[in-house]
């Protein structure tokens, strides 16, 4: 298919742009197969805006007479007006942004047309293997193995092909474990605790079925996790009701008859419509322009969208206090073990483990516990908030993720190497992207559509320090203790950097960033100065005492 | 000490309102001026102080099989959860305390026997460090259009207006005498803020005494005298900051509001700002949201709507708003006023000061606010705040509200202003402790008569001395939003206003982000300060060195190594950073019990620089409960506690030995 087909009107002169605290500008207006492009000329005050056809959820238009105004909502939530003289121009370009705003064929996605304008000095593709996660396990422990059973996507369609599993359960047992479990999903290590050597696995729910079927390579497996004579948890992100009624569907839960030493929590994590549904009722109130405080604050409440964070920050900190201070093992599913399940665990280790807050383990923890752990991005970012169609897998899984991730941040701002602007870049490239990170649902279909050959990694990107510098948090100061967020309504506050990002003053925010970022850096560059300073003078002394001792030598002699 | 029935109780609970299991045993002593809880415990013996007037309220509950549960609420929003093993005790205790929160006459207040060990001189020097006469020259009054009015002198015409009141050089004594007459308590239009640049002005006043036809010559010529002032403009705006309705049911009362019939070239207009009774059922509603055991999202988030505080807050900020706006943009005077001019008026005149100018979000500036517009032109601060026994229905949070305004603002501007929010609280706290001067009574006639003066402290000397406790490391002067005046975004922007737990959950630490950014920041700042003048130090030291090395010359310069005193990033203050109750399911769970676990977590906060004497951030965070808080705030003073401590030392400390 040639781009072209779909662009009937390429270009529009006179076109009006509106943003939310910016003037209305005026400018040309250009469609290219995958940017909306908007450029204007004003001597004074020349801009460009590029917006990938990808970022767009929704797109509405009106006439007045012949000139004609399409809204533009797009997934990173910001909404923008353009007002088109011409009504046949207009409704050309609305029709193109539409028809190129919903490709169905991922291969026409931009990240296989984009050709970076850098160097790339590490390829992201081959930046955080299991291999090396393992490697660094097996300094300290040698309880695990790294197996291949699933090279071929043949075990676990979702799963990668590599996993990491107890030491004393072989392949054979691991192919049997599949078959007792969702989807294939058997239980893999997510996160191993250093300092008391407790594990959290993930998995789906057990194919238990209503007349309790058992798998003992199953029920092996979980407990060669556990010290002798202890126990571990089974944190189940679904209300004790519905995971009864998934027996009639053939899936379930762990029961105690079967495994002993394991003792089960129900914690409920909303998904799917639910989420998405809260979503949309709360950037609508986000963008409410009523002027009236009791309507923000009962419409801000009637979405829900704190309720979820709240829950699945508290089921995280479940997790990880079984870990740290219960010392016992965990093992966290739900039903199909790809959406709340990996919510959990990456939060646990978040608040677990200090690696996980530099950059770079930050990345690591999305590739391992999110892009290979199998969720399926394209299907649960496929549109945003804006978008009508409604789709039953749509989910912003990954955002709440994010903003929990936020959340923590805020109340421990000294102990996250990146800062809140990382965070939102991922929130933004999760949905629309140059890179083919986010591509596919899993690793399976990432290798079929030969992502790591035909497009480039985000990390790629990110990683270079030009790129680094945006995203550093000037507060970092390593921190090597667990964090235990607070929970309480009281300390979580709505995201603005995501949800009010376009529709509040930001000038007065940004200029107090950059302060802060301004009294680092000098201290930082006095304390060069100081240290270089105190190397010289040392040096200089040094040379005088020794000429010194030299002289009080030549007096001694006589 | 009359009121002491039981000096001292052993084996009191204090309960952790967050979580149940954190319940600490200790002492509990009543002393003439405090309550205080010391914790069992052999090394550190935690202690928790609080004045007597801060309590607020003090509950005692049903006896349990544990002992009899007393419940005292305080001003500051501090809840402390008591359990005492004997009924008996518990009620002398209840007795006691009854009657010491509700002292009835003011030299039973702390500020007349805390003594800070400062001499005569310093004494006076504290009270002359806010001088509103100095305010007024700044502001560029007396000139050819404003004139000192001694009318006033001896509050012959308004005993609850300071004795000198700037006025329209054009009002005669007559004209202030007769509008005087024509408004409630004789609270006739002064001058409240003046604007150098464009000559537009703020005036305050009380309601008029109009009914329903009544009219005043001399107070419509006081009126047109203030536009006069202002030949800028041939208008003034009136602001009645009433609801239009409540204005309009005072009219029946011989009260009312301007009709814009009778004077000549004003606009009026209404801001509706409920009252105090409605602000005091707000508060009380949004603190019940607080204190809920384990609220969820909804119930936190609807109980704040249903509060209304945040939409109190609202009105208050955009009548200040209105009125900067009419000042600074549209060059036009303004006379606010509500009905005794008093509440509402001293809020919106105030923080239409603070976005107009600059001055104000100085520290300094500030406190020269607060003496301006609400200590000067006789704010009720004894009955506001109930520091003397008193009718309840008085009590209302109005200063509480401007305080939050202003914190608001620096939520939307975290550069504007030189102080912190510390600052804001601190400020919050002595207004109701009765530990300083400054705000006893209920005018500056009262104030006088008591002497206060040269018989208390002031407040401000005291902030003043730890102001680097209190500083915005963000803040520079140079910075454009330190400058001219502040634009806060008006509609629809309701999202801007939040819920301040920093104030309302002050005491819950575990509420509250773990890490401080401000602290941070000030600890880098005071590092780099003494960086700068290493750099200076070892810079000549280089210059020396070197010119006595090419001369040949020996100069032994021993100075002491000063990075040793960077010790900034390595001392270990640490903070107890412990797991919520995420889940009851993990009770009944027969392995060891999550709270062993908690000596090993104790977070080191890397950064902790932080002054060591922060109880912030100290683990014996409950120390700060009572006033040392406030005095453990020395500024880089290395832990000492400074002042306050003295105060108290003196007979309380033979309780605490004995």
């Amino acid at each position: 298919m040639e781009f072209a087909e779909l662009i009937k009107t390429p270009r529009a002169d006179n076109v009006v742009l509106h943003r939310p605290f910016h003037l209305a500008v005026e400018g040309t207006l250009c469609l290219t197969g995958h940017h909306l492009i908007f450029s204007s000329r004003r001597q004074d005050n020349a801009e460009e805006l590029w917006l990938l056809h990808s970022n767009i959820d929704s797109i509405d238009k009106r006439f007045v007479g012949s000139l004609g105004t399409i809204v533009i909502k797009c997934k990173d939530l910001r909404i923008i007006q353009l007002d088109i003289p011409g009504m046949e121009e207009c409704l050309n370009i609305a029709s193109s942004i539409e028809a190129l705003s919903t490709l169905d064929s991922v291969t026409l996605m931009y990240p296989f047309f984009y050709r970076p304008m850098f160097e790339v000095l590490e390829d992201g593709w081959s930046s955080f293997l299991l291999e090396q996660e393992f490697e660094l396990l097996s300094s300290v422990t040698n309880e695990w193995r790294l197996s291949c059973v699933n090279k071929e996507f043949s075990v676990c369609p979702s799963y990668p092909p590599v996993v990491i599993v107890p030491k004393s359960v072989d392949d054979d047992a691991l192919r049997k474990v599949a078959l007792f479990r969702h989807g294939g999903r058997f239980p893999v290590l997510s996160y191993y605790h250093k300092k008391n050597g407790m594990a959290m696995l993930r998995s789906s729910q057990p194919l238990t079925g209503t007349n309790g079927r058992r798998c003992k390579e199953d029920e092996k497996l979980v407990n060669a996790t556990l010290r002798s004579g202890r126990r571990g948890f089974v944190i189940d992100t679904r209300p004790l009701t519905v995971a009864q009624q998934a027996r009639a569907k053939g899936g379930g839960f762990e029961q105690e008859v079967h495994y002993p030493q394991w003792r089960r929590i129900h914690k409920y994590i909303e998904r799917f419509n639910i989420l998405q549904e809260s979503f949309i009722k709360l950037v609508e109130a986000c963008n409410d322009q009523s002027h009236n405080m009791d309507r923000w604050l009962s419409k801000l409440e009637a979405s829900n969208w704190l309720t979820h964070i709240k829950e699945l920050l508290t089921a995280a900190c479940l997790a990880a206090q079984c870990i740290d201070r219960e010392g016992a093992s965990v093992l966290v599913h739900g039903s199909e073990g790809t959406d709340s399940t990996l919510q959990v665990t990456s939060l646990a280790q978040i608040i677990l483990d200090p690696r996980c807050r530099t950059i770079r383990g930050f990345e690591a923890l999305i590739v391992r516990e999110w892009l290979q752990a199998g969720h399926p991005f394209q299907q649960r970012c496929a549109q945003s908030a804006y978008s009508n169609s409604k789709q039953k897998w749509e989910a912003p899984v990954f955002l709440l993720f994010l903003e929990c991730v936020w959340q923590i941040h805020r109340q421990f701002p000294c102990s996250f190497e990146f800062n809140e602007q990382f965070l939102i870049m991922l929130f933004e490239h999760a949905y629309a992207s140059q890179f083919g990170t986010f591509l596919g649902n899993n690793e399976n279909e990432r290798a079929k559509l030969k992502l790591p050959q035909k497009t480039m990694s985000l990390w790629s990107w990110v990683n270079r320090p030009e790129e680094l510098s945006r995203f550093q948090n000037p507060l970092y100061e390593a921190n090597s203790l667990v964090i235990w967020p607070s929970v309480a309504p009281q300390s979580l506050q709505l995201w603005e950097g995501v949800f009010l990002r376009w529709n509040r003053p930001s000038r007065f925010l940004e200029e107090a960033e950059e302060e802060r970022i301004n009294i680092i850096k000098y201290n930082k560059e006095l304390q060069a100065r100081v240290n270089a300073l105190r190397r010289r003078l040392a040096e200089l002394e040094a040379e005088d005492e020794d000429e010194e001792v030299q002289e009080e030598e030549e007096e001694e002699e006589p | 000490m009359e009121h002491i029935r039981m000096p001292k109780v052993e084996n009191v609970r204090l309960l952790d309102r967050l979580s149940s299991r954190r319940a600490v045993v200790g002492t509990l002593y009543l002393t003439a001026t405090h309550v205080i809880f010391v914790e069992n415990g052999s090394e550190t013996r935690k202690e928790t102080w609080v004045l007597h007037s801060q309590i607020s309220s003090i509950e005692k509950q049903a006896t349990t099989a544990t002992g009899c549960p007393l419940l005292i609420r305080c001003k500051n929003f501090q809840v402390i959860q008591l359990v005492i093993p004997q009924e008996r005790d518990c009620h002398d205790v209840y007795i006691s305390l009854i009657r010491l929160a509700r002292p009835v006459k003011y030299e039973e207040l702390y500020c007349f026997s805390f003594n800070p060990k400062l001499d005569k001189e310093e004494r006076e020097q504290g009270w002359k460090l806010v001088d509103l006469n100095e305010e007024y020259h700044r502001m560029g009054v007396p000139n050819n259009y404003w004139q000192i009015s001694d009318v006033n002198r001896d509050y012959g015409v308004c005993d609850s207006y300071p004795t000198e009141v700037y006025v329209p050089k054009s009002a005669t004594a007559h004209i202030i005498v007769g509008s005087s007459k024509f408004r409630s308590r004789r609270r006739f239009p002064a001058l409240s803020y003046y604007c150098k640049g464009n000559n537009a002005s703020i005036c305050r006043s009380s309601q008029p005494l109009s009914g329903f036809s009544a009219r005043c010559l001399e107070d419509e010529q006081m009126l047109q005298a203030i536009r006069k002032a202002n030949p800028g403009s041939d208008f003034i705006y009136v602001v009645d900051t009433r609801p239009k309705l409540n204005a309009m049911a005072n009219r029946a009362a011989g009260k009312g509001y301007e009709n814009e019939d009778n004077y000549s070239n004003i606009k009026f207009q209404f801001i509706g700002i409920e009252n105090i009774h409605v602000m005091r059922n707000s508060l009380q509603k949004m603190l019940e949201v607080c204190e809920l055991k384990s609220p969820s999202m909804s119930d936190f988030l609807w109980g704040l709507e249903n509060s209304g505080w945040l939409k109190h807050i609202k009105a208050i900020m955009d009548a200040g708003i209105f009125i900067a706006k009419a000042v600074a943009e549209e060059g036009v005077s303004v006379l606010v006023h509500c009905s005794d001019g008093w509440d509402r008026t001293a809020q919106v005149c105030s923080v239409a000061s603070l976005l107009l100018d600059p001055y104000y979000r100085t520290m300094k500036g500030f406190m020269v606010l607060i003496e301006k517009d609400w200590v000067s032109f006789g704010h009720k601060f004894n009955h506001r705040y109930g520091n003397l026994d008193g009718d309840p229905k008085e009590i209302s949070p109005v200063i509480d509200q401007f305080i939050e305004c202003v914190w608001q603002l620096m939520e939307q501007f975290p550069c504007a202003f030189e102080f912190n929010e510390r600052f804001l609280i601190h400020i919050q706290h002595h207004i109701y402790s009765c530990q300083f001067g400054n705000f006893l009574c209920n005018s500056q006639k009262e104030r006088r008569e008591l002497k206060i003066k040269e018989r208390t402290y002031s407040l401000w000397a005291h902030l003043w001395k730890n102001r680097a406790d209190y500083l915005n490391p963000l803040f520079r002067p140079d910075h454009s939003q330190s400058q001219g005046t502040l634009h806060p975004q008006i509609a629809p922007c309701n999202f801007l206003y939040k819920f301040w737990s920093g104030m309302y959950n002050r005491f819950e630490k575990g509420l509250h982000p773990r890490q401080s950014v401000t602290d941070y920041l000030m600890a880098v700042k005071e590092e780099t300060q003494q960086l700068e003048e290493e750099l200076e130090v070892l810079q000549e030291r280089l210059a020396n060195l070197q010119k006595s090395q090419s001369g040949n010359n020996k100069v032994k310069s021993k100075q002491q190594d000063r990075s040793k005193q960077f010790g900034l990033y390595t001392s270990n203050n640490s903070l107890a950073n412990t797991p919520q109750e995420y889940s009851n399911d993990l009770k009944s769970f027969p392995s060891r019990s999550p709270s062993q676990g908690d000596e090993d977590s104790a977070l080191i906060l890397t950064q902790d620089n932080l002054k060591s004497s922060d109880p912030d951030l100290s683990a014996n965070s409950d120390q700060e409960s009572g006033v040392e808080d406030l005095s453990c705030r020395s500024p880089s003073g290395g832990g000492c506690l400074p002042s306050e401590d003295s105060g108290k030392d003196s007979d309380e400390a033979v309780f605490l030995a004995g």
